[in-house]
């Protein structure tokens, strides 16, 4: 099946099977392979992306839903890595192994989208469905706050 | 710190990995497969406990796009595999013993063909009668997993004692007592096992896989399938997570017995998540039981600890796991008698392996709820009798030997004293809502760094000077995230006068790196960063040496090393690095040393067998944990609101690392407190997905302070200890001990779920206050 979408700005034409599921085609055709899989289950949020702006689970979705659709990766984000997220994560201190990073920043890009200033409880909130194994969270959260204030402009964490 | 300004020791300065793991780079094995590899995979047996009667593989191999269908007639070698003891099978070839054993290794070109042959491949198991605990395998005619072993079903059993033993307990005023267990617990990291394997022209196999020891493994995977060692590169890149799961075998024999047969196409393998769960190692599951005893003014004076761990079919690492746990029984205090009892026993269980915290976590999960009873028999506070009996420098431990580090159990206990959060612990209580319950508990810790006396702990680094000036770093022990690599470079930096630009890292490579030693056992930096001290400061003598020399310099001290240059201080002249690199030889460039660490002497009234596996430790990190909690009395719903870790893990390199290692463990820890339960029924997982098997999430984790008490270790990279364990410890005690703050009931497991806490808070109202 031919699919026309964009993919990280730019348009992107692919013949796949129809239910080839996306983070396969993201990974091995398209050779992008910051997103990750960890249970191609649905449960850990590792595979997230964004798709028209919203995050989804790309171990949960086939090559026909992105039909029509804006696709971000995780390589999308920033040509450079200077996204305030991508740069939050690294000064704070959000990237152990880094295998949950790229699900977690489109996550919390998607939070950030929808809710510019949450404090630390709606930042919790947004991203538990995002599990991280090495971080114990609380350094992800500090990153998002500093990334909103940094957008928002007001001072990080300011918020209980 | 700006970009040119070298690296420096005791700031938090951003992870090398960081950026990189944020823009997504290619950094882990999974994406570094070539274009066309091969599929590999694994029919597992699926039954607990079976004799292999046939294994029949031609339907299998009949479907179109499979390459090859092995079994253990395919395996060459010892078809044996195991740290200590090799019992485990490649591929099974007369016993099955648990559910996840391998049966055939299936290698395909596509995933559909792999699924296909896998689902047609015909194994002729025999079910037999398994042994599902610990009971039924030391009982009288169990039959044995291992008929070779000569200690039956008993893996390994011992025992350590201090002062006059068990006769100590005279001395005591009161005692206490108290049983407990814990489950096993799941790894789960998010990446899975898996790597990719390849057979070059010259007839080796380079494997790149995601693995905690790739130099061990080169020497196991070697035996196992009858190779020269010589024959085989092992790479490990970044791991997404490890935590013991990866301290030894997992894809690394099928993948170079798949290359073997793949006609020197690229062949890989990935567990899924369930796969993962089933065939991976556990935290053993644990009971223990404690004795503590006192004198009325508060001494202790007695401990005596039985720890019981169900080892599944495989050693993997079991004798470790049971030398730490029953060193650290008797918890980080002064205790002048002491017996220590230990088994580990085979079952047809999931494999119990390594785990941070390695057996430490079990019985510190005891032993601090046995202080905490103590204290308040004696009519103590709980802070005040942990300080009172805390373990100082020169002390003899519990478990009988000289505690030569340094030691700052006491400071990080007073740091608890007099934080906010524990000094205003009543007032949080009484300002519990309706139907809720508020409690505040304590625990002590202490954690051994590195291996022991008897395997040696040695690390090999090496740096070079590169033509262009800058300097490459080679790594010879594996990151799993911990951000080992990172601090490689912010000492060599440092030593060397550079910015991070200017270093490079080759991430551990049996080619290209030396070995070093496994990535675990806290030992990770601590015992690298002084290898790794050593090859810096050898280098910057040569560098600075032969720019004397061509300076005809009156000495060494006339000549620094900046970033990029040597500079002649007399004169003020420099000569960039790549001017003098190009004066030297490649010899000259390279510098290398190798650094043992230091041993205990004492330990001889332990068992020969607890001695042979590690016992005791030389280095210790301590630290004092706090956790509030709070629980529903209509739900038996417990959160953690708060919690306060103060480690004493020595010297500080990167604050922010080890606030990570903490932060990290703690949440771990608290997955086992709360919600993490491996279910086993009848030898088979139920909760082999992460949608059953619960690890924290971000609403699950409270805020966690961390607090350091940074006391200098004279043998440690710049004053450090090992920190990638402790904090794991901590939890399970201290939530323990809140809860028992908050409603005065403790339960006798792990973890504290709302049907346990609500069962026990109905059952409550008979017998002292716990
Ligand atoms: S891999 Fe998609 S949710 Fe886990
Ligand atoms: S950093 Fe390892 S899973 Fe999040």
């Amino acid at each position: 099946m031919r699919i026309d979408f964009v993919l990280n700005g730019s348009p992107a034409v692919l013949d796949v099977p129809p239910d080839r599921r996306v983070v396969d085609l993201l990974r091995e055709e398209l050779g992008l392979r910051g997103t990750k899989e960890a249970c191609g289950a649905g449960d850990c949020g590792a595979c997230t992306i964004l798709v028209d702006g919203e995050s989804r689970l790309s171990c949960l979705m086939l090559a026909a839903q992105l039909q029509g659709r804006a696709v971000t990766t995780v390589e999308g984000l920033s040509p450079d890595g200077s996204h305030p997220l991508q740069e939050a994560f690294a000064a704070h201190g959000a990237v152990q192994c880094g295998y949950c990073t790229p699900g977690m920043l489109l996550a919390a890009a998607d939070l950030l989208s929808r809710d510019p200033d949450p404090d630390r409880d709606a930042i919790r909130e947004g991203l538990s469905g995002n599990l991280c194994r090495c971080t114990g969270y609380v350094k992800i959260v500090d990153a998002v706050a500093a990334a909103s204030a940094a957008t928002v402009g007001a001072p990080a964490g300011r918020k209980r | 710190m700006t970009p040119s300004e070298p690296l420096r020791i005791g700031v938090a300065v951003p992870r090398a990995d960081a950026g990189p793991k944020t823009r997504g780079d290619p950094l882990f094995a999974a994406d570094t497969v070539p274009a066309g590899a091969l599929w590999a995979g694994v029919r597992r047996a699926d039954v607990v406990r079976a004799r292999v009667a046939a294994v029949r593989t031609d339907r299998a191999a009949a479907v179109e796009g499979v390459v090859a269908v092995l079994t253990h007639r395919d395996v060459k070698g010892t078809n044996r595999q195991g740290v200590i003891r090799r019992d485990q099978p490649v591929l099974v070839d007369e016993v099955v013993r648990h559910a996840g054993d391998a049966v055939a290794l299936v290698v395909a070109t596509t995933p559909e063909a792999l699924t296909r042959a896998l689902s047609l491949v015909e194994a002729d198991l025999e079910p037999l009668p398994p042994l599902l605990d610990v009971e039924s395998a030391l009982s009288e005619g169990a039959p044995l997993l291992h008929p070779d072993h000569l200690g039956g079903n008993v893996l390994l059993e011992g025992t350590l004692t201090a002062g006059s033993g068990a006769a100590g307990e005279a001395e005591c005023d009161e005692t206490v007592e108290l049983a407990f267990a814990t489950p096993r617990q799941e790894h789960a990291y998010l990446e899975t096992e898996n790597g990719w394997a390849v057979e070059t022209a010259d007839g080796r196999v380079e494997l790149t896989c995601s693995t905690q020891t790739p130099y061990r493994d080169r020497m196991e995977v070697a035996e196992a399938l009858g190779l020269d060692p010589s024959r085989l590169r092992i790479s490990a890149p970044y791991l997404g997570g490890g935590f013991g799961g990866k301290d030894g075998i997992t894809v690394q024999t099928f993948l170079v017995l798949a290359a073997l047969h793949a006609g020197g196409r690229p062949v890989r393998m990935r567990w899924g998540r369930e796969e993962s769960i089933v065939s991976g190692t556990k935290r053993h599951a644990a009971r223990m039981s404690v004795r503590l005893g006192a004198r009325a003014n508060g001494t202790l004076r007695f401990a005596s600890a039985d720890l019981r761990l169900d080892k599944g079919p495989y050693d993997h690492l079991g004798g470790a796991v049971l030398e730490l746990g029953m060193e650290h029984a008797t918890g980080p205090y002064r205790v002048s008698h002491s017996v220590v009892t230990g088994r580990a026993v085979y079952t047809d269980n999931p494999i119990g392996g390594a785990f941070r915290g390695f057996g430490v976590t079990q019985v510190t999960a005891a032993v601090e709820q046995a202080v905490d009873l103590l204290a308040n028999r004696l009519g103590i506070d709980r802070l005040e009798f942990r300080r009172r009996n805390a373990l100082r420098r020169g002390d003899v431990t519990g478990t009988g030997f000289t505690l030569l580090c340094s030691v700052g159990l006491a400071d990080c206990l007073d740091e608890v004293a007099r934080h906010p959060l524990w000094t205003g612990r009543e007032e949080w209580k009484s300002a519990a809502g309706p139907f809720k319950r508020r409690g505040a508990g304590l625990a002590a810790l202490w954690h051994g760094t590195g291996y022991g006396p008897v395997v040696p702990d040695v690390a090999n680094a090496k740096v070079e000077l590169l033509p262009d000036g800058r300097f490459r770093v080679f790594c010879g022990v594996a990151d799993m995230g911990q951000g080992n690599v990172s601090t490689n470079s912010q000492i060599a930096g440092a030593l060397l006068g550079q910015p991070a630009g200017a270093v490079e890292l080759v991430l551990p490579d049996t080619d290209r790196t030396l070995p070093s030693g496994s990535s675990a056992g806290s030992r990770t930096t601590y015992s690298f960063g002084q290898a790794l001290d050593g090859a810096a400061r050898l280098l910057r003598e040569r560098i600075v040496a032969r720019a004397a020399d061509l300076w005809m310099a009156r000495g060494v001290e006339e000549v620094a090393l900046v970033p990029g240059a040597v500079r002649h201080l007399p004169t003020g002249r420099e000569i960039p690095l790549s001017r003098l690199a190009s004066a030297m030889g490649e010899p000259e460039r390279v510098a290398v040393h190798r650094w043992r660490a230091p041993v205990a002497a004492d330990g001889q009234r332990a068992s020969e067998t607890i001695r042979l596996h590690g016992f005791p430790h030389r280095v210790f990190a301590f630290g004092a944990h706090l956790a509030l909690v709070e629980v529903d009395e209509l739900t038996g719903q417990l959160e953690v609101d708060r919690y306060l870790a103060v480690t004493d893990c020595g010297a500080l390199v990167n604050p922010q690392l080890a606030a990570q290692q903490v932060q990290g463990a703690v949440a771990q820890g608290l997955g086992l407190a709360l919600s993490e339960e491996l279910v086993v029924e009848g030898g088979r997982i139920e909760t082999s997905s992460l949608r059953t098997y619960l690890v924290p999430t971000s609403v699950d984790v409270p805020e966690i302070e961390t607090l350091f008490v940074p006391v200098h270790e004279e043998t440690g990279p710049f004053g450090l200890k090992g920190v990638g364990e402790i904090a794991v410890n901590g939890p399970v005690p201290a939530v323990a001990n809140a809860l028992a703050d908050a409603c005065g009931i403790r339960l006798p497991r792990a973890p504290f779920t709302p049907e346990r806490i609500l069962a026990a808070l109905r059952g409550r109202g008979n017998g002292e206050a716990p």
